[in-house]
């Protein structure tokens, strides 16, 4: 064990699982019967490949919120690898764990080896 | 959820199990590499292990780690965790028809644990809402085989990458696996030429708005995406539809 436990610190942690419960049920909580209009509908489906895409593109073509002025960052020939692979194994089978092994396997000799 | 009887024998239990699974060892990683970060700023190995086990939000937990050691108040940190978990409201408005039958206290438990993973996974594999008792029951076993996994595999690395803070180096960059498990997701949705564009839009405009505080870029993508793909429905690109 490190450090001193702080009360009022593991209250705040406490508060924090709340506001998960709040935030991924928010639309759960009210019973009223309520319905999303047709467009927000239709847009939604949309919406899952937005999110993905809004939290993996700057993870990778940026640092400390810039954006990187390089072509040789590793992550960018991880991402490359790992989408190679999906789209070479047309998504079939275990294709995402094929990304992810692809990807580190590019990702690992570049960054560790070359300080890529 | 996944501690019901009914769930875990239904045939969709063990795909959902399965599709979290293959994702697993990129959840595993970004995991460690959390409970890595919560030891490193300076919090306790109890206040660490708490929020490894309770909070279940990688985001907001990455948001609230330099503010919690920083001494903020409390409501400036539970306000940025909502904020960075403002893309979830989003999910739950897209959910909610999934969901509305089962009791609150149901409702509560299926928000707490549906990560984006299980949210895309989830509507990948269901895309319609409408549909008799056994589809519902279908709908719910698979959901809580996805949600059992990926707990699991987040939890039991974040507590992992806790204990084990002093032994991992971060500048192996271990979490990048985190996002190729995120870009395998996103590469299996890319079925349309309009969700290409959504992923385009999304991800440019994610890094267009990174200035903005509480990670709203990522809300602002998703609006923008939205919004353009739903301006493009009627047009000549969009036809040759529908995944």
């Amino acid at each position: 064990m490190t450090g001193s436990t702080d009360p009022w610190t593991m209250a705040i942690i406490i508060g924090l699982a709340g506001v998960t419960v709040l935030t991924r049920s928010f639309f759960f909580i009210s019973s009223k019967p309520w319905k999303l209009p047709h467009w927000a509908q239709r847009g939604l489906q949309y919406a899952p490949i937005a999110a993905l895409a809004a939290v993996i593109v700057p993870e990778i073509v940026m640092t400390q919120g810039q954006f990187i002025s390089t072509w040789q960052d590793a992550r960018l020939f991880a991402v490359a690898a790992g989408a190679a692979w999906f789209f070479w194994r047309q998504g079939a089978g275990q294709a995402v764990l094929g990304t992810i092994v692809a990807g580190m396997a590019v990702y690992l000799p570049l960054h560790l080896g070359l300080g890529w | 959820m996944f501690f019901l009887r009914s769930n875990y024998r239904h045939p969709e239990f063990r795909q959902g199990a399965l599709d979290a699974l293959a994702v697993a060892p990129g959840l595993a990683a970004w995991g460690l590499m959390t409970g890595v970060a919560m030891m490193n700023s300076g919090m306790s190995t109890a206040e660490a292990l708490l929020m490894a086990v309770i909070v279940f939000a990688g985001s907001s937990q990455l948001a609230a780690i330099p503010l919690l050691t920083a001494g903020a108040p409390m409501w400036v940190i539970l306000a940025t965790g909502f904020c960075v978990n403002l893309r979830f409201v989003v999910f739950s408005a897209h959910m909610r028809p999934y969901v509305m039958h089962l009791p609150l206290w149901q409702r509560l438990v299926t928000g707490y644990l549906t990560t984006d993973l299980t949210y895309v996974l989830f509507t990948k594999r269901f895309p319609h809402h409408e549909g008799d008792a056994a589809q519902r029951r279908a709908q719910q076993a698979y959901l809580a085989g996805n949600c059992g996994v990926n707990w699991a595999a987040w939890v039991g690395c974040s507590v992992l990458g806790v204990v084990l803070a002093n032994f991992i180096p971060t500048h192996w960059g271990l979490g990048l696996a985190g996002i190729l498990a995120l870009l395998g997701i996103l590469c299996s949705l890319a079925s349309s030429r309009l969700r290409v564009v959504s992923a385009g839009v999304a991800g440019a405009a994610a890094v267009v708005a990174f200035a903005l505080p509480f990670k709203l870029n990522i809300l602002v993508a998703i609006a923008a995406a939205v919004a353009m793909c739903l301006l493009l429905e009627n047009t000549p690109l969009a036809h040759r539809e529908q995944a």
